[in-house]
């Protein structure tokens, strides 16, 4: 075997393209000793790139909770996973696919799921539901009509076809996401605790497997690409997007679960992005070990394929497995049935080297460590997010308060996205007790009475004005969310998207988003257990709104006790629980009825958001409610618009007669909308009053109509028929 | 077990597994609570199916549905015995995917075409029982109203007037839409064949077989066919 000879130094052009500063490339010679070859430097520039190394990130991402007595497995691995008890555990993940969905809608977003899917089924679950968080740009912007068409196919393109069932998610407009919509997939799957597997590699000579789809020039440099601004050449990379074909997908999962029921697999790892690069790094990285591949073996999808070529693709459907000695042909048997490719490609070494066989050359020989723990890491410079003046309810001049109800429940962020979510199969597995629609979506646990409650949260808009508050604010939100339905929230994944990290004001609202979460998580016992982070989500200078979109998951213990929005009955109580204060900055409220999208953002102090929602769950628990919704964007009259639109039936509500708007609209946090029988409702309050919660009982269920005070009466069908018609008329 | 037809019979069933079949461990559940025997689920490459007193051919995106819907699928090893057992009055049941494939192979006429609005639709639909005098639908009422989930791209249901006239003829339309949510001619959801034995139907009963998950109107198809068969 002989070595290629070495280019003498790259060009400067060269190293540029690779999204490598000059610096970087110093770094790499100096660490090899010599300088890298054009294979080497594709590997290098994928692996130290923002959205694989999280340079600009690690530093933060370090201060997040990520322990608690529920979580076995936190950030790291492909996916956390915390123990549902009696032997199961669930594992989670959500992952962005910005870049790629904004390029190419539908590819994009089907490859998103395609990804987030493997990075749950690689450690041995099966994935029983997929969530997804959208934002697009304004509505009135030329491209997003096209977005948000091609997002929702692609999602439901690959998740009904996979049999994965789609639960619900979030989707909301603003101008600021007009060059960079977000895509953040997530999935939950469920796993028999003494069948989890790592990624870690272990021992020498072990068969390293390449199975699944074969190798093509698609996705090459996705990573980098994810990794760097948009200008308004950026259409020019759709070759970098990859192509989703859910059908092999399935075939992979099915494949795979077959193969982990037996002892075959040392480690299993997918490859997502940066594809075979990534995932062989990663394993023998993780395991201490040295990796060797024969390129030659790895099955391609086109003739003439190069080394770079086939390290850097980011085609789909793959999988590398490290399995003990003498399993090979037992694996492929079980690949082979399902008619898949696979292939040895190489082995473990001892050498902890990553070294790269072609056709009778090494085309790369690079420490393992060099790509891994020498990657840089950056403590970029920021600042702190000025702070905006709070808002008084005098700030913000009502209008009529029906018409207010109207316009909300219609406006784009809030009006029903059914159009959405009946192109998403969301009951195939026939588990699925709280389709989307609810605050949390409630999937049972098969073959159980527990279910697992789904929710992703954030307010970017509250982010951009505060970070701080707003990073507390999603995971409060999440947490709430879990709570509304019954459940116990257990843990998080947090999806970071934000711009360009080398603008000091963009790692501000970074550091404080980061911040803002990480005390949420310490204050409500609910640990970050996997994650990612989206840098550059910037067009021509312009960034979106910070958006850390929390994904949360909580366990039910019981699935016939679970807590539903809709009004059940006629003549229960409304009992709002939190305070109220009228908090209209940078409220839903003044950003459509003002025009307004100042102000300092709701305060959230999360001992009393703790509080109030451990009070709520133990009366689910208790059975004394007859529905339950959380208080969030729109405040408390959206609130109980909802809970008597899913419920279809009206209700009354006392309100102050000063600073009525306040007390509908505002968006104080920590606070839930319950029903209850009305003999019922003392006891409820006398037990919030001992345990320092603040309960009133603000009205009755009746009735095809809302009203305040007995006035401003408006028609159940008629809100419906504006809170349904709205997207259905976008879309055409 | 929640029935109590034919003491002590065990119906054998089989479940068709085709290469991303995604409902058939949701219908194989179904069958099980219903008839209290676990069904046989065989492999789309093997060569013959099991002895079996009724064939399922469930839902999913056989061969991720490429070239058309069932297309592939309907020429799979397994399928030649089916069409062979289809024929000597061996009942099938095919839902959603396994419609598409009953019309693929001919065992049942017409085809699912593309959705009237070109887009996948997932919701629960009301459908009408057209016919209670088959192996699948004694147990109904007649004209009884039921709701159950549809989940299809393809399901917009064709055949030339001429066909369309026989099926209404020969009572083979088995279930009908209240509100045509694909385009379907005559607002068709569920077929059977001339011999009633083979029913091909767009929505899922096995998504509604339990109140926790929104309905138990898909119930009384398996009950029936314990019934029939025992």
């Amino acid at each position: 075997m002989t070595a290629l000879p070495y280019e003498k130094g790259l060009s400067a052009d060269i190293v540029e393209q690779h999204g490598l500063t000059p610096k970087e490339y110093g770094r790499i010679v100096e660490r090899l000793n010599r300088a890298p070859n054009v294979t080497e430097l594709g590997i290098f520039s994928v692996m130290w790139s923002e959205h694989c190394s999280y340079k600009s990130s690690r530093k933060w991402l370090k201060t997040l909770p990520t322990e608690g007595p529920h979580v076995i497995c936190g950030p790291g691995e492909n996916a956390g996973i915390v123990d549902l008890g009696d032997g199961q555990a669930a594992i989670f993940k959500m992952e962005s696919h910005n870049h790629p969905s904004f390029i190419e809608p539908y590819q994009g977003a089907a490859t998103g799921v395609g990804g987030i899917l493997r990075d749950v089924f690689t450690m041995g679950a099966r994935p029983i539901a997929n969530m997804n968080a959208l934002r697009f740009g304004d509505p009135s912007h030329e491209k997003t009509r096209h977005l948000v068409a091609g997002v929702v196919a692609g999602i439901g393109g690959y998740g009904n076809c996979i049999g994965v069932p789609t639960v619900g998610g979030e989707v909301n407009f603003h101008r600021a996401y007009n060059g960079n919509i977000l895509v953040n997939a997530m999935t939950v799957g469920v796993v028999e605790t003494d069948k989890i597997f790592y990624s870690a590699a272990r021992g020498v000579g072990n068969p390293v497997v390449y199975v699944g789809s074969k190798t093509g020039r698609d996705g090459i440099h996705g990573a980098t690409m994810a990794s760097a601004e948009f200008d308004d050449d950026s259409d020019d990379k759709r070759p970098t997007v990859q192509v989703g074909d859910p059908f092999t997908e399935k075939l992979l999962l099915e494949a795979c679960l077959e193969l982990m029921a037996g002892d075959a697999i040392i480690a299993i790892q997918d490859m997502g992005a940066a594809g075979l690069t990534s995932s062989s790094v990663e394993m023998a990285g993780k395991g201490g070990v040295g990796i060797e591949l024969e390129l030659d073996k790895v099955p391609c999808r086109e003739t003439g394929m190069r080394p770079y070529e086939m390290m850097l693709s980011e085609s789909q459907e793959r999988m590398l497995l490290v399995l003990k000695p003498g399993r090979e042909e037992a694996a492929k048997q079980i690949f082979v049935k399902w008619g898949l490719d696979v292939a040895v490609i190489g082995k473990t070494t001892d050498t902890g080297r990553m070294v790269l066989l072609f056709d009778g050359h090494i085309v790369a020989d690079i420490p393992i460590d060099a790509l891994t723990e020498d990657a840089p890491i950056y403590d970029r410079p920021w600042v702190a997010t000025a702070k905006h003046d709070r808002l008084k309810p005098e700030d913000i001049k009502p209008i009529d308060h029906g018409e207010a109800l109207k316009r909300l429940m219609s406006s784009p962020d809030l009006a029903s996205k059914r159009w959405i979510w009946e192109q998403y199969d969301s009951t195939v597995m026939a588990d699925t007790i709280v389709p989307p629609g609810g605050d949390a979506a409630v999937i049972r646990v098969h073959g159980t009475d527990k279910a697992i409650a789904i929710t992703t949260d954030v307010t970017p808009r509250y982010c951009f004005n505060d970070p701080l508050q707003g990073g507390r604010q999603a995971v409060a939100e999440a947490w709430r969310n879990l709570i509304a339905v019954g459940a116990t929230p257990l843990g998080i994944t947090d999806c970071l998207n934000f711009g360009n990290p080398e603008r000091p004001e963009i790692m501000g609202q970074f550091v404080d988003c980061v911040k803002g979460i990480a005390e949420a998580c310490q204050a409500l016992d609910f640990p970050v257990v996997s994650g990612n982070v989206s840098f550059y989500n910037e067009t021509n200078g312009k960034a979106i709104l910070p958006t850390p979109t929390i994904g949360g998951v909580g366990l039910i213990r019981d699935v016939n006790k679970i807590a539903a929005m809709g009004f059940a009955k006629s003549g229960d109580l409304l009992v709002l629980i939190g305070e109220t204060k009228g908090h209209l900055g940078a409220s839903l409220y003044a950003r459509e009825i003002a025009g307004r999208e100042d102000g300092a953002p709701p305060d959230v102090t999360l001992e009393v958001e703790r509080r109030n929602g451990d009070f709520v769950r133990d009366q689910i628990e208790k059975g004394v409610v007859s529905s339950v919704h959380d208080l969030s964007d729109g405040g408390l009259w959206v609130a109980v618009a909802e809970m008597a639109l899913a419920g279809n039936r009206g209700a009354n509500i006392e309100v102050p007669k000063s600073n009525t708007h306040a007390f509908l609209f505002g968006e104080d946090q920590a606070r839930y909308v319950i029903t209850c029988a009305p003999e019922i409702a003392t006891q409820i309050l006398s037990e919030a009053a001992t345990r320092n919660v603040p309960a009133e009982t603000i009205g009755q269920v009746g009735g095809k109509t809302l009203t305040l005070n007995g006035q401003c009466e408006i028609d159940l069908q008629e809100l419906r028929n504006e809170h349904e018609g709205w997207l259905p008329t976008y879309m055409g | 077990m929640r029935s109590s037809y034919g003491k002590g019979f065990k119906l054998r069933s089989s479940v068709v597994v085709f290469p991303a079949s995604n409902c058939d461990r949701d219908i194989a559940v179904a069958l099980e609570s219903v008839t209290g025997t676990k069904p046989e689920m065989v492999w789309h490459g093997d060569a013959d199916l099991p002895n079996t007193d009724l064939i399922i051919l469930p839902g999913g995106f056989s061969y991720g549905d490429y070239l058309r819907a069932g297309a592939m699928a309907a020429r799979s090893p397994v399928m030649g015995d089916v069409i062979r057992k289809a024929k000597q009055g061996t009942p099938v049941l095919g839902v959603c995917n396994g419609f598409q494939i009953l019309t693929e192979t001919g065992l049942l006429p017409g085809a699912l075409m593309r959705n009237a609005n070109l887009k996948f639709i997932h919701k629960p639909v009301a459908l009408q029982v057209e016919n209670n005098r088959t192996i699948f639908t004694a147990r109904y009422e007649s004209e009884a109203h039921l709701v159950m989930p549809i989940a299809h791209h393809d399901g917009n249901y064709h055949a030339d007037e001429a066909t369309l006239d026989r099926l209404e003829g020969e009572s083979c339309v088995v279930f009908r839409y209240l509100d045509n949510p694909n385009g379907s001619a005559r607002n068709i959801a569920g077929i059977v064949s001339e011999n009633g034995r083979i029913l091909g139907m767009m929505p899922h009963p096995e998504r509604a077989s339990e109140s926790l998950l929104g309905g138990v109107d898909g119930i009384p198809v398996f009950e029936s066919l314990m019934e029939a068969l025992s």
